[in-house]
């Protein structure tokens, strides 16, 4: 228990102190995750749209495979381009492999569904509420899309907010397709289990500490915009 | 001003039009269910029509097949190409998220009112719908009747000469009725033909220069209020107006 003590000291004064590696990691994660949503949000928001607003062949099968892909293991994913992107596949010679883009690839990859099938869902609510209303003001449909995204911006930050806990939880993908390299691919998620697994644990536990902090973060900020607009402040 | 063939099914094709309004032959069933049977309806050019009538009756989808909502399964309606786009606002309108301004300020700009003018034509609504101390108010945080006047000085964006209104004093008090009323009363003496759908005959007899009376999908009387409400001519119109249930 001792040793869990210490290690609990050592980790907060990582956290508090700026240790060059803790935070070239800690920045590495943040680089590669928020690139991988703020991509995923770029693919994944308009077609969610799209989905629920227009009728095109092919809608059901891009919706049915948004909504499967939402559960990708991140390990298939990671293996996947591994395999497309190592030495002897057809896309080695663009040398990304073990890069942090490769790495936002694999999490782009992961988090466009969850993306896109959010937004859907969420979009179709709004049409429903705001269909008619539109219509009656003669929007285009480029209009009313674009309202629609608009109103319905706080229910898109919290898909956003979703793809960032996945991106950021995330260490199957990143591990294989980066390789976990020191001061090259080494994100939060890889640096705790290898950590760990060198019974390096104040380290471990100072990027878990960061981790839970983001976590904490992204789930009161989606509270935060979750909260109902107030109605009806006053009688008729 | 040209109509739009995407809001308006069916458009006249250069035959001289016996009304401003002019529907014939609508039919609409759903689930078995004959919702409307419509022979004809032909409205003038100004004034306040009421569709009146029981609920289920048929009202408020005639005003949607009239606004170009709703496809009849047959018939056609003719809008004088004069009138322009039409403007709707339903019974529960929905307000976007943000403040009265916002709103309005959002429909001018759906219905491409240039950039100059919006500020001016925006003072004039919130005046007109008696809004102007509440222009910085969420549109939501509103009470039922001020959202119902923004409702419908948004539907007035686009400076239409048509204007639909869906049970537009439905569940509001009796203070926030009148006001309703008169915004409407406004807006005809302006010159807009206003067809309201209600089942509050005294509203219709408050408000309106004609009434449509319609029982189950059909309009079995259209006359003028003073003469539909002193000798009305149907039996349903009758048994309506003496309080009785029309099953």
């Amino acid at each position: 228990m001792q040793d869990f003590g210490q290690a609990f000291s050592q980790a907060f004064a990582l956290v508090a102190g700026g240790d060059p590696d803790f935070l070239q990691v800690v920045g590495l994660s943040l680089r590669v995750s928020l690139s991988a949503v703020a991509l995923a949000c770029a693919i994944g928001i308009p077609l969610g749209a799209a989905l629920a607003t227009l009728r095109f062949p092919g809608r059901g099968i891009i919706s049915l495979f948004a909504s499967a892909a939402m559960g990708l293991p991140p390990v298939v994913v990671g293996l996947a381009l591994y395999m497309a992107f190592s030495r002897t596949g057809p896309l080695g010679p663009l040398g990304l492999l073990y890069t942090p883009k490769l790495m936002i690839l694999a999490q782009t990859i992961l988090v466009t569904p969850i993306v896109t099938a959010l937004s859907q869902a969420a979009v179709t609510e709004l049409v429903r509420e705001y269909d008619e209303t539109l219509r009656a003001m003669h929007a285009s449909r480029f209009d009313r899309i674009g309202t629609l995204l608009w109103e319905g911006r706080p229910a898109l930050l919290t898909v956003m907010l979703a793809g960032m806990g996945r991106a950021f939880a995330e260490v199957g993908a990143v591990m294989i397709v980066g390789g976990n390299i020191n001061h090259v691919t080494r994100v939060m998620t890889t640096a705790i289990a290898l950590e760990t697994s060198r019974g390096e644990l104040a380290l471990a536990l100072a990027l878990g500490l960061v981790l839970l902090a983001l976590s904490l973060t992204l789930n009161g900020a989606v509270m935060i915009l979750r909260r109902p607009e107030p109605e009806l402040a006053h009688g008729n | 001003m040209a109509t739009d063939a995407r809001i308006l099914p069916f458009r006249p094709t250069g035959e001289p039009l016996p009304a401003a309004i002019r529907a014939e032959g609508i039919r609409i069933t759903r689930a078995g269910r004959r919702l409307l049977d419509l022979a004809t309806l032909s409205l003038g050019e100004t004034g306040v029509t009421a569709l009146l009538g029981p609920n289920g009756a048929g009202k408020s989808i005639l005003l949607r097949v009239i606004m170009g909502l709703v496809t009849p399964d047959e018939g056609k309606v003719w809008l004088d190409p004069a009138l322009g786009l039409p403007a709707f606002v339903p019974q529960n309108p929905v307000l976007l998220r943000r403040t009265v301004r916002g709103n309005l300020r959002h429909a001018l700009a759906l219905a491409g009112v240039p950039r100059r003018d919006r500020t001016g034509r925006m003072a004039e609504l919130l005046v007109m719908a008696g809004l102007a101390p509440h222009a910085e108010t969420r549109a939501r945080a509103l009470s039922g009747g001020e959202r119902q006047r923004l409702a419908i000085a948004r539907a007035l964006a686009a400076t239409p000469r048509l204007l639909l209104l869906d049970e537009p004093t439905a569940s509001l008090d009796p203070a926030a009725t009148a006001a309703v009323e008169t915004l409407i009363g406004q807006i005809a003496a302006q010159g807009v033909k206003v067809v309201m759908v209600t089942h509050d005959r005294a509203q219709a007899a408050r408000v309106c220069s004609d009434v449509a009376f319609l029982n189950h999908g059909r309009i079995t009387e259209h006359s003028p209020a003073s003469r539909f409400f002193d000798n009305p001519a149907s039996p349903e119109a009758r048994a309506y107006l003496a309080g009785q249930l029309l099953l």
